[in-house]
């Protein structure tokens, strides 16, 4: 790898700053934390998917040596009686239910796992014994996991305040649907099942809570990707006065949206804290983690579509039931309708279209943000969709998707729905690099010779746009987010000129410790390893908002660039002063400030920290010290788009897919470390792999959770990853500061459909056009069978 | 309580320790909280993961399928004994090197998982590391990298080069 020098620190490959701790056993992560007469607390969950509760008898669970306390319900509500939604949201009057969400069942359970009653006690052993002590007489109701049946009649009642288990609907038009629809050459109907999934950070959520009744501050340790919000939300939600909470999320092992939501179980180690004494620790198991922590996806999607005869999609029409699961957590609501409506059309010009969101409660573990959020769920629809319509029509796949495409001279480019402007986007040429880089002739020439020969191979394609860079706080709020989506950055440097940097976003393996430093190195002249970045503790940081919707780079990037010209506009004007010229007469080169027509009469960003905070020579009107602060609130989304192609074959013996090859051409505008990039790019596509061929949460009829281990869901090992070749285009965001677009989520949205295609075009010689997801080898299996009989 | 607990003796990372455990004490949970190394993680409860795994007498193993007092008079290997004399262990410095890692949580088990490996063959390839990688869960990298790490780390080893010093920046 080449070490880059300082001036070129953006866009290098840098080995990360973060990594040394991590791989020396010295991170410390929240199961990490131990605190001196810490007790443990664990919880005792429904092993039923929907009951009333007949009676809770903790007598026996109490006197057990070693208990602290043993809590239910009303016990706890006066603390906490509802965990908060932040995201309320409808645009259709008055049909938001948005069901409480008590943090112990409220006498009745609604979902397999939900906690019933809380056991603290002097360790997890005795915790553990306690747990099984407590007794719940339950009478069992019948249970409702289909999104489609739970709003049938008849279906069972979850919640009273929630007639026919509808949470919401949702609706965007725009254009001419139906009118499109009547004269469309071409119709196709079809429904779509984007299945259940299962976040699975390796780390599970864990909390510490030390409350000090002293003072009556209490520090919250706990596996957050927004401890700013976190803080807010325990703030509201229990009373206890902001500015006496400190939340810390040091080190945090994945998150990919799981890590987003305030649960119950953090708010209830602060409960017990308070109540005992004594700091309260908390750690999932992973099978808690599995009925505890919210759930992805889960959408039944059915879809109309017209075409010309040329393949020119002409309308598109979208009804989708959207699990919440049995309460609304932090950010559901959000997550099937806007983040997935809005960008219902993809990178393609399609005039006329609308979608229908139609947010249900089933008897399952809350859902909420996943990997993508949203954007996943609408781009494997309209990849399938322009695969459905290519067949129908007797085109190429790659010819239809050139055809619909938005073109590189319509950015900005305003959706028909109206909500959205694309910022900018070639959508051919990363289309184009990926052909390249597969040699499609030959591709498709290789193609036949394997067909004839008797093999299934499939060449499939996926190209997508998608919403990042979480946003503007106007747009936010026109959403019904209940928070703004600015962020935050504070650049302190040091009298020697050495920097500590404070970001509002977080970072739990983006790397931003890294990225972050090459941003400031760059804007100051400095090395990478002078800059020191901070993270995820409020009594460090600065109000921010935390990492998710691929928005660190660019909202938090954002704020620390603009912060970072702040510094180099006030060490311009002492530069000026100490070489004792205009300020006017000098410029920024390179790493210095230097005198117009001298450039050997220069000053460093350290010459001008150390004159700033010696103070006694300063230019007038310029304050001590050298330390800046910016808080940015984008004025667009950003657009981040791409073109990915996947070859597999798949056995015929067995159903089983191979995947023989995986191109990913991604354009995220500006990078900032290639490598970093390309490490997101890998994870995104193993997940999104992950959706297409393998994990599924599955509950049985009654709402057991039977994927409930990593014994039943399959997350991807080494073994059965492929190579992954990447590549990218570069295409500035325009109105972002560094011109970044974000690449956390993209190769999750584009990966999915990529493979479901490939094997459906390997399956097309049989007459098969879908199977829904997972395509496990039994399901693939019996289609071909079923087509060859 | 304490007549139900057994002696122990285990050496960790050449240390030696005497302790009194729970016969149920599960060996991760008596190197994080009796011993406080808390750089074996816990990812799973059903021995997926890997998260936790060390090395006990010259083996790779899943901490969390061994009872603490199966280890009494053993030698345990820990990611916090893998830098000696001031310097990473090649392992550490592929990871390192090619961005094999990204939370770190599992990475603690996947590098006792890669020491062993190459201790066994210092040579292997690439689908010869994913498969010996099968007891290991990642959920950020796509293992992608970490095959590269491991690849990088078994080139350091063969050539027999002096690894980074601990406290080395990022030299840019």
């Amino acid at each position: 790898m080449a070490v880059a020098t300082p001036t070129r620190a953006f866009g290098a490959s840098i080995r990360r700053r973060e990594d040394p701790r991590l791989i020396t056993g010295r991170g410390k992560f929240t199961d990490d934390i131990h605190l001196a007469n810490a007790a443990t607390a664990m919880f005792v969950r429904s092993p039923h998917g929907h009951a009333r509760i007949v009676s809770i008898d903790t007598s026996a669970a109490s006197a057990h040596p070693g208990v602290l306390g043993v809590y239910t319900f009303e016990n706890v509500k006066g603390f906490i009686s509802g965990m908060p939604c932040a995201w309320p949201t409808t645009n259709t009057g008055d049909t938001l239910k948005l069901a409480t969400y008590p943090p112990l069942a409220d006498g009745k359970v609604r979902y397999f796992g939900e906690a019933v009653a809380l056991v603290v006690a002097v360790d997890p052993n005795t915790a553990a014994d306690a747990v099984d002590l407590v007794h719940v007489d339950y009478d069992p109701l019948p249970a409702v996991i289909n999104n489609e049946a739970a709003v049938a009649p008849g279906a069972p009642l979850i919640h009273d305040s929630a007639p026919g288990n509808q949470a919401f609907r949702w609706s965007l038009v725009g254009g001419d649907t139906n009118g499109a629809l009547a004269h469309a050459d071409v119709r196709i109907s079809q429904t779509l099942v984007n299945q259940r999934l299962i976040a699975t950070p390796l780390e599970t959520r864990c909390a510490v809570a030390d409350y000090n009744p002293a003072s009556g501050e209490v520090t919250v340790w706990v596996t957050s990707q927004n401890p700013h919000i976190h803080r807010l939300l325990i703030a509201l939600s229990t009373g206890i006065p902001e500015h006496k909470i400190r939340v810390i999320a040091g080190d945090v092992g994945g998150g990919f949206g799981a890590k987003i939501p305030y649960y119950a179980g953090e708010a209830l180690c602060i409960f017990a804290s308070k109540e005992l004494g004594v700091p309260v620790r908390w750690s999932e198991s992973r099978s808690e983690n599995y009925v505890a922590t919210a759930h992805g996806r889960d959408h039944i999607q059915h879809i109309e579509v017209g075409a010309t005869k040329e393949g020119k999609i002409t309308a598109l029409k979208v009804t989708a039931y959207a699990s919440l699961g049995a309460y609304p957590s932090t950010a559901a609501p959000g997550v099937p309708t806007w983040l997935f409506g809005c960008i219902i059309q993809g990178p393609y010009d399609i005039p006329n279209n609308e979608v229908h969101v139609i947010g249900v409660y089933t008897n399952t573990t809350p859902t909420d943000a996943y990997r993508g959020a949203g954007r996943p769920e609408a781009t494997y629809m309209l990849e399938r969709v322009i695969d459905l319509v290519a067949a129908k029509v007797g085109r190429d796949p790659v010819e239809v998707r050139r055809l619909n495409f938005v073109k590189k001279d319509q950015f900005p480019f305003k959706v028909a729905n109206g909500t959205l402007t694309y910022d900018s986007g070639d959508y051919e040429l990363a289309l184009d690099q990926a052909l390249h880089t597969v040699d499609y002739t030959h591709l498709r020439a290789w193609q036949e010779e394997q067909r004839a020969a008797g093999k299934l191979v499939g060449i499939g394609f996926s190209s997508y746009v998608e919403i990042c860079g979480l946003g503007p706080s106007s747009a936010a709020n026109a959403m019904g987010f209940a928070g703004g989506l600015y962020d935050s950055a504070t650049i302190r440097v040091h009298p020697t000129g050495k920097v500590t940097v404070f970001t509002g976003v977080h970072s739990h393996g983006q790397g931003h410790e890294t990225s972050f430093a090459q941003i400031v190195a760059r804007d100051l002249g400095l090395k990478v390893d002078d800059v020191d970045v901070i993270h995820g503790d409020t009594d460090k940081v600065q109000h921010g908002m935390g990492t998710y919707g691929s928005r660190s780079a660019a909202v938090g990037g954002g704020a620390l660039h603009m912060a970072g010209m702040k510094i180099r506009a006030k060490a311009q004007k002492i530069a000026a002063h100490l070489l004792e010229v205009a300020e006017e007469d000098i410029e920024w080169v390179d790493d210095a400030f230097r005198v117009k027509g001298s450039p050997d009469k220069a000053k460093t960003i350290p010459d001008c920290a150390f004159a700033a905070y010696m103070a006694g020579n300063l230019p007038a009107g310029v304050t001590p010290v050298l330390e800046e602060q910016h808080w940015y609130d984008p004025e667009n989304f950003v657009f981040p788009f791409g073109t990915h192609i996947c070859v597999v074959e798949v056995d015929r013996e067995t159903g089983e897919t191979h995947i023989k090859r995986y191109v990913a051409i991604d354009d995220c505008g500006e990078i900032i470390n290639p490598m970093l990039r390309d490490g997101q790019v890998h994870g995104g596509i193993a997940q999104g792999i992950a959706q297409a061929l393998w994990e599924e949460a599955v509950y049985d009829e009654n709402g057991q959770l039977l994927s409930g281990s990593l014994m039943d869901y399959a997350i991807p090992k080494a073994s059965v990853m492929p190579h992954l070749e990447l590549g990218h285009t570069v295409t500035p965001s325009p109105h972002n500061p560094l011109g970044v677009k974000g690449i956390g989520e993209a190769g999750t949205i584009a990966s999915t459909p990529a493979v479901v295609n490939a094997v459906m075009d390997a399956l097309s010689p049989l007459g098969i056009h879908h199977i829904d997801m997972p395509l496990r080898p039994a399901k693939v299996w019996a289609a071909i069978d079923a087509a060859s009989h | 309580m304490e007549e139900t607990h057994v002696g122990i003796s285990v050496e960790v990372n050449g240390r030696p320790h005497r302790s009194t455990v729970e016969p149920r004490t599960l060996l991760v949970d008596y190197l994080r909280d009796d011993l406080g190394l808390t750089g074996t993680h816990i990812g799973c409860d059903t021995g997926q993961c890997g998260a936790c795994t060390v090395i006990v007498d010259g083996q790779s193993v899943k901490s969390c399928m061994v009872l603490a007092v199966q280890a009494d008079g053993a030698h345990v290997r820990t990611v916090e004994g893998l830098a000696q004399d001031g310097r990473y262990h090649a392992v550490q410095q592929g990871f390192w090197e090619k961005h094999g890692l990204q939370c770190g949580f599992c990475t603690p088990g996947f590098m006792m998982q890669s020491v062993q490996i190459l201790e066994d063959n210092p040579d292997p390839s690439d689908q010869e590391i994913r498969d010996a990688l099968e007891g290991n869960l990642c959920r950020c990298t796509g293992y992608q990298n970490i095959v590269e790490a491991v690849k990088a780390a078994g080139a350091t080893i063969r050539s027999g080069a002096e690894t980074m010093a601990l406290g080395t920046g990022v030299g840019a």
